[in-house]
């Protein structure tokens, strides 16, 4: 392989695995600018892998798999909205019951549906008719024309746009910020809480699709700690989708270096750990550079007098 | 009236777990009746599986014992403001130094060799509870994303260790440790209870929860530590370093759930697993918001957690095991909803503090 083959390569497959973490990221972006932190993050993602893959394996079409993964991703962050807001419990709490359901869930439909414990059959990917006469051979240019990649391009600036310059972007900043100022200001904060936490399950839901299409099919657990890297990758990103999208593809070139060096003299374990190891470093790099909105993990609550 | 009053707060203090358990129920009833299994079936089942079968309660006490120590794990950072999340690895790295130093040491009489190897557990799962301690103090980073972090990375580690350095050939465990650094079993004591795993670690960590009410209420390290969970601030102002006291709730809530390892390797397998924690640092964070962090009530959570647990064996035939899972999430969510619903209902009834303005919609 040519040099510049291979760096066009190295380069298509760190976008490749970067997208989910980036949607995940950018999607949480709304949940903690409005006032919720969403560990959730992880069981959307597994549960957006799985409804794309049962869509798609009991409809025949991708694209039904897709619309599965965004309904499931938002319905179970509609869970995680009616704990940590509407009835305003703990959210890391939530989160992580959430994320043991899915793990439940996941792994008892794959034996109640598939009949299996570890995996799906195989699914088709989501592709377009005729893309290959496009793109020739070219890895990197297979991926600038997946569709899906397209789609979360478009969602990225789509976010980016409504978060900073509409008025629901300012109201949604105003009640993760500062809640009785938007309450005061006529702004409902359990709603505009709702809506933050039901773009992120959409966005991570469509993350998780990516993952089911690119391995094509389901595997028990194979969100592997993704939703919690792209937390931290949305923490880097100092709560914006732009710094979140880069830093996911810090992750995804890590990864991509952990895929590549497998089967060379250091372990496959040691492999392994870089991600997560990067994630603790990199936040420490980051302190003190990014700073929380001010108040993210409080249930906020009209009626309390202390 | 003061009788009544009382009696109101109490009703409203199980108000959350007996309501976490009716949500549970209800969804495990609803599941079972979707995948054509009644209800009556499962609980005849669980009667004779777990109710009515010594060995059966025997595994759920097992259980119980290793939830405790992550329990404990969780409820002491709690206490000092703080989510430890990190149960799971720090009881991976506790229960491998535990059977490490049982088999360096194996030559030692039990009477040296069986604390030692508990001091190992506790160190082990202490040093691993730290990191996220220390980089907390020390850098602010959040400790929720980082013990999560250090899970992965521990079991990644535990597997590295097995399969190259420290595993028999051709399986994923250690050699077997010596009878003196054994634990024994409680059905060679009462035969009633022969063939299931619960150990004298369930002392070792009755113990451990009864050191830890002792060092929290009744020690000035202990006030100190939950100085800093009522409000970081203010304990600065009473000449509290914050940063030495989240170290120590890290390092205690490591060791405890290093304490695993005894459970686990000195009481019931003898040796060490690759993968063999299986998620009880995440239950270890259930059994603590029910006991409310309080040390003495993480024991009775840890038994709850345990039959589930066990139950999800018993049935494995007639359902799939996962279903635990869910209604322990299930659980979970009803119980945060709920503990919101007390101090609000609280509120209302005229508690420490007056409504001020009414009600009010919600």
């Amino acid at each position: 392989m040519s040099e510049a083959a291979l760096v066009m390569a190295l380069v298509a497959q760190t976008l490749r695995i970067s997208v989910p973490y980036a949607l995940a990221a950018a999607g949480a972006v709304f949940s903690e600018r409005s006032g919720v932190v969403n560990i959730a993050l992880e069981g959307i993602l597994l549960h957006g892998a799985f409804f794309a893959v049962v869509g798609t394996h009991f409809s025949g079409s991708p694209a039904v798999g897709l619309a599965a993964a965004a309904v499931g991703g938002t319905l179970t962050a509609a869970l995680h909205a009616l704990v940590s807001v509407t009835w305003k419990g703990d959210q890391i709490i939530s989160g992580l019951a959430i994320n043991i359901i899915a793990f439940g869930l996941t792994r008892g439909g794959l034996r109640v549906l598939f009949h299996s414990a570890s995996n799906s059959p195989r699914i088709p990917g989501l592709e377009l008719a005729g893309l290959e006469r496009v793109t020739g051979s070219s890895p990197l240019a297979a991926v600038l024309a997946d569709p899906l990649f397209l789609l979360a391009l478009v969602l990225l600036l789509l976010a980016l746009h409504v978060l900073f310059r509409t008025g629901f972007g300012l109201a949604l900043r105003a009640a993760g910020e500062h809640p009785e100022a938007a309450h005061a200001a006529g702004f409902c904060v359990a709603r505009l809480r709702w809506t933050g936490v039901l773009v992120s399950g959409f966005f991570a839901g469509l993350g998780g699709a990516w993952l089911a299409f690119q391995q094509h099919s389901f595997t028990d657990q194979m969100s592997g700690g993704r939703g919690y890297i792209a937390l931290a990758a949305m923490i880097v990103g100092k709560w914006h989708p732009l710094g979140a999208a880069a830093a996911c593809l810090l992750f995804g070139a890590a990864e991509t270096a952990q895929i590549r060096l497998q089967g060379s003299l250091v372990p496959t374990q040691l492999m392994q750990m870089l991600p997560f190891v990067l994630t603790i470093l990199v936040l420490v790099l980051w302190v003190g550079r990014a700073v929380a909105p001010a108040a993210v993990g409080e249930p906020y609550d009209p009626e309390r007098d202390d | 009236m003061e009788g009544a009053a009382s009696l109101r707060r109490g009703l409203l203090r199980g108000l959350p777990l007996f309501g976490a358990l009716a949500a549970a129920l209800c969804v495990g009833a609803a599941i079972a009746l979707a995948l054509g299994v009644a209800p009556a079936t499962i609980g005849r089942r669980l009667a004779d599986g777990i109710l009515l079968s010594p060995y059966g309660w025997g595994q759920v006490l097992y259980k119980a014992t290793s939830l405790t120590c992550t329990g404990l794990a969780v409820a002491v950072a709690f206490r000092a403001g703080l989510f430890n999340i990190g149960g799971e690895g720090q009881a991976v790295v506790g229960a491998l130094a535990c059977a490490l130093v049982a088999l360096a040491a194996s030559g030692l009489p039990p009477l040296l060799l069986l604390p030692l190897a508990l001091a190992g557990a506790f160190a082990g799962g202490a040093l691993w509870g730290w990191i996220p301690g220390w980089l907390k103090a020390r850098w602010g980073t959040h400790e929720v994303i980082n013990t999560i972090m250090l899970n992965f990375i521990a079991l990644a580690l535990s597997n590295l260790m097995i399969t190259r350095y420290l595993g028999l050939p051709e399986t994923v465990r250690t050699a077997e440790i010596g009878a003196g650094a054994v634990l024994p079993r409680l059905g060679d004591i009462w035969p009633a209870l022969r063939g299931s795993a619960v150990n004298l670690g369930l002392l070792v960590a009755l113990g451990a929860a009864a050191a830890l009410h002792l060092f929290l209420e009744h020690t000035p390290a202990g006030l100190r530590l939950r100085a800093v969970g009522a409000g970081r601030r203010q304990a600065e102002l009473l000449g509290i370093r914050p940063g030495r006291q989240i170290q120590i709730a890290f390092l205690l809530g490591g060791g405890l759930a290093g304490l695993v390892g005894a459970n686990v390797v000195l009481g019931y397998k003898h040796y060490y697993e690759d993968g063999f924690s299986g998620g009880i640092g995440f239950l270890g964070i259930a059994v603590a918001l029910l006991a409310r962090n309080a040390p003495l009530a993480v024991f009775p959570a840890a038994l709850l957690f345990g039959f589930l647990s066990q139950a999800g064996f018993v049935v494995n035939t007639l359902l799939p095991r996962e279903l635990i899972e869910i209604l322990t999430g299930v659980i979970l969510l009803t119980f945060v909803a709920g503990e919101h619903a007390r101090t609000r209902w609280r509120r209302r009834l005229g508690g420490r503090r007056a409504v001020r303005g009414g009600g009010g919609a919600a």
